[in-house]
């Protein structure tokens, strides 16, 4: 199909199916669709537009057809974000499942595991987390311990993974383990996918200092995982590991650079401007002058990148710059934000449900640069990958 | 809009590169400042660069250029940065030329532009009267003299003032408008002090005592002759962004090399841990003024209505991340950085006087929070 016939037929599917409260901004944590067995909508529209996208196939919009996609193409895809952004349509689906597992079942699954685990990924039935981090394993996280026992078709698996993000709202975890006890540290560990919903595993959410608890500790203690939910070889995870872990920096990324509040909103509702709009205290007006032209940097620059790996280049460890760059803008923003709102960022709690969200958001904001490889794991990634400075 | 290069582009750098490397580098403008050159760069160059036919990058086929637009003349000012070669191609070939594009009349383009192309003209544009950049602050007045006018004014660092066969000067007329005239610097009442700087290049202050002009003196071909000077400013930032990112990835790039080969403690100081994160981190922002410069003239070729953001928005964070690209040389390179004998240092200064040309990075802020309404 010709592009603009494309965007033509996308625009009218568009405007008519997609429900007119779902075309508001996402005004909290609520609004935003994951999914999954225990999943509670906020509103019959969230279902409604949930259930249209998946049947179109738009929840994954690139996948094959066969796994729940729509098969189409990078263009058609870019198209399809356009369309849905000019109408303020949201995603009517945010997965784990479709950022991070999807892209590697479809690059190190078997036909069969991307049949039983890609659809339900699509259509929102469940969902997923992700279990890297261990208590002794942060930023050396290849010395992770979690073990997995082989017993015929099946790992039991005991140890204890930390920082799983919504595990506790979660129906499967896809989990790096040590089953290859004496193999190198890296070439140990394999992909286990691991049904949550069984005795062996238990959760327990961690309170940050936002207040909230996204994450959690997830304990295993002989939980089971069939050989036939291991992705790719065994030993192969440090592998897919990486692979993935670039997908997540992409995400987010992509999450620092769009969306939420910025300085200029923020001293318009404090009142922090002139008669002219301009934010009155000139000092932090140049400060954010400069997240401005950083913000159009980096937009361009995920656009350049973006255009040279099409080109063949290749993203590769530049995705750690990306990563780097976008969350420390990121907390900038975040941090200029509470600036411009003065002492009415301060506020916890109030009447209102939104009342308090600036702080925390500012507070989730300094996880950025330690989830998913901290600040300085990038800066090492660049030095050696991308600089080729010697190792010592 | 794309960022990756194509074809004639690829052939437009590689071509430039190989070109400067050879014909202008480094040593190049060593010897015109251990001569003590006048001009502070090099009419043989420059007549090498007409050849090349980049004096006719920003001029029509029809005026004997090849009209490649900003993009293409980026791609070029990004390898004299990194050659630091002193030449006039930002002041003719892209500044002069565009201020003929966009405020000549038909029969000034005629006259001037393929000129321009030829290489047989350098001109200077003379713009600024206060230390630091301020485009509003022009004190100049030219006043209608029968069919001509009579200018006066003070301008100060004319790049290129000193060595131009042509000054392009920004005056009010009695409207209180801004205009550009062509005055040539051996006029009557005109006086040129010529101002050696730190990076061996020689602008001059320039003086305009009651200059009687022409009528043809007035480039008066722009519907709106404030709009054209500012997008000639635009113009200008994004093209020293360019050069000033050229100074910023090659001083990185030898620094790079340096830190890889220079032992201390029985190791290359470059595996050491408190270097390489903040070589990583200078790379990304490099990155990110690579980003910027490419986009900002792009959109001169292809959107110019949003050229004001861009363009401020790439020399800001060019002017910034050059000058530190070169600090941070400096202090990789210990003792030897501070030496006139190693390129950094050369590097740290040309970065300097780029950045001050056309406003620098604090002036460019500034101009990105007007643009974007705060």
């Amino acid at each position: 199909m010709p592009l603009d016939t494309f965007r033509k037929e996308t625009r009218a599917w568009l405007e008519a199916n997609c429900p007119a409260s779902m075309r508001k901004p996402i005004a909290s944590e609520a609004d935003i669709c994951w999914g999954g067995r225990n999943w509670t909508f906020a509103s019959e529209d969230q279902k409604i537009w949930l259930e249209r996208m998946v049947e179109k196939g738009w929840t994954v919009p690139a996948w094959p057809k066969e796994y729940g996609g729509a098969g189409l193409s990078k263009e058609e895809a870019f198209i399809l974000k356009e369309e849905m952004k000019a109408i303020n349509a949201r995603s009517p689906l945010d997965s784990f499942g479709i950022w991070m597992l999807g892209p590697a079942l479809l690059k190190y699954g078997t036909h069969e595991q991307k049949l039983e685990h890609l659809p339900p990924i699509a259509r929102g039935e469940i969902r997923w987390c992700q279990g890297y981090s261990e208590p002794g394993a942060g930023s050396d996280l290849a010395s992770l311990r979690a073990k997995g026992v082989l017993k015929g078709d099946h790992y039991t698996v005991t140890g204890q993974k930390v920082w799983t993000s919504y595990a506790d709202q979660s129906d499967w975890i896809f989990a790096l383990v040590r089953t290859e006890a004496d193999a190198p540290k890296h070439l140990g560990i394999s992909f286990l996918l691991i049904d949550m919903d069984q005795p062996g595993v238990t959760t327990k959410p961690i309170k940050l200092i936002s207040g909230k608890s996204p994450f959690c500790e997830t304990f295993f203690d002989d939980a089971i995982a069939l050989v036939a939910n291991r992705l790719g070889n065994a030993g192969q995870g440090w592998e897919i590991a990486k692979y993935l872990l670039s997908h997540e920096r992409a995400g987010i990324v992509s999450e620092a650079a769009f969306g939420g509040m910025n300085p200029v909103s923020a001293a318009h509702q404090s009142g922090e401007v002139d008669e002219h709009g301009r934010l009155a205290d000139p000092i932090l007006r140049g400060d954010v002058a400069r997240l401005t032209i950083d913000g159009l940097a980096f937009d361009a620059t995920l656009r350049r990148i973006k255009e040279e790996g099409d080109h063949g280049e290749g993203v590769g460890a530049r995705a750690s710059m990306l990563k780097y760059i976008g969350t420390e803008l990121n907390k900038r923003r975040h941090e200029l934000n509470m600036s411009a709102l003065g002492t009415d960022g301060l506020l916890w709690e109030g009447d209102k449900e939104s009342d308090g969200d600036p702080a925390r958001a500012w507070l989730r904001s300094r996880a950025n640069s330690i989830e998913g490889g901290t600040s300085e794991v990038q800066l090492n990634i660049i030095s050696k990958r991308v600089l080729n400075l010697p190792s010592a | 809009m794309s960022f990756v290069l194509n074809e004639e582009e690829t052939m437009l750098r590689d071509g430039a590169q190989q070109f400067l490397e050879e014909q202008a580098p480094v040593t190049a403008l060593r010897a015109l400042r251990d001569a003590g050159d006048t001009h502070g760069f090099s009419r043989d160059l420059w007549a090498a660069m007409a050849e090349m036919g980049w004096c006719g990058i920003m001029v029509g086929e029809d005026h004997g250029g090849v009209d490649m637009g900003c993009a293409a003349a980026g791609l070029i000012l990004e390898q004299i940065g990194r050659n630091l070669t002193a030449s006039p191609f930002l002041s003719t070939a892209v500044m002069g030329a565009s201020a003929f594009n966009l405020a000549g009349t038909d029969s000034q383009k005629d006259a001037w532009l393929p000129k321009i192309a030829a290489g047989e003209l350098v001109i200077a544009l003379a713009l600024d009267e206060r230390a630091r950049h301020d485009p509003s602050h022009v004190k100049a007045k030219a006043v209608k003299d029968g069919n001509g006018f009579r200018l006066s004014g003070a301008k100060k660092h004319v790049v290129n003032g000193a060595g131009a066969d042509l000054l392009i000067v920004a005056a009010r007329t009695e409207d209180d408008r801004i205009n550009l005239f062509l005055v040539s610097p051996g006029a009557e009442g005109v006086t040129r002090t010529p101002r050696r700087t730190l990076d061996s290049h020689v602008p001059a202050d320039i003086n305009f005592d009651d200059v009687k002009l022409d009528g043809d003196a007035l480039l008066g071909g722009a519907e709106d002759s404030e709009a054209a000077y500012r997008h000639l400013l635009d113009i200008g930032r994004a093209a020293q962004a360019a050069e000033a990112l050229g100074v910023g990835q090659k001083a990185f790039d030898m620094t790079l090399d340096y830190i890889r080969e220079r032992e201390q403690f029985g190791v290359a100081i470059g595996t050491f841990q408190g270097l390489q994160h903040r070589a990583a981190h200078l790379y990304g922002e490099l990155e990110l003024a690579r980003s910027l410069v490419r986009r900002a003239l792009t959109v001169l070729d292809t959107q110019p209505a949003q050229a004001p953001l861009w363009c401020a928005a790439a020399k800001a964070k060019a002017t910034a991340v050059s000058r530190l690209a070169a600090s941070e040389g400096i202090q990789m390179f210990g003792g030897v950085g501070m030496t006139d004998e190693y390129d950094i240092g050369l590097y740290y200064k040309r970065a300097q006087a780029a950045g001050e040309f056309l406003g620098d990075d604090a002036f460019n802020a500034g101009e990105v929070a007007r643009q974007s309404g705060y």
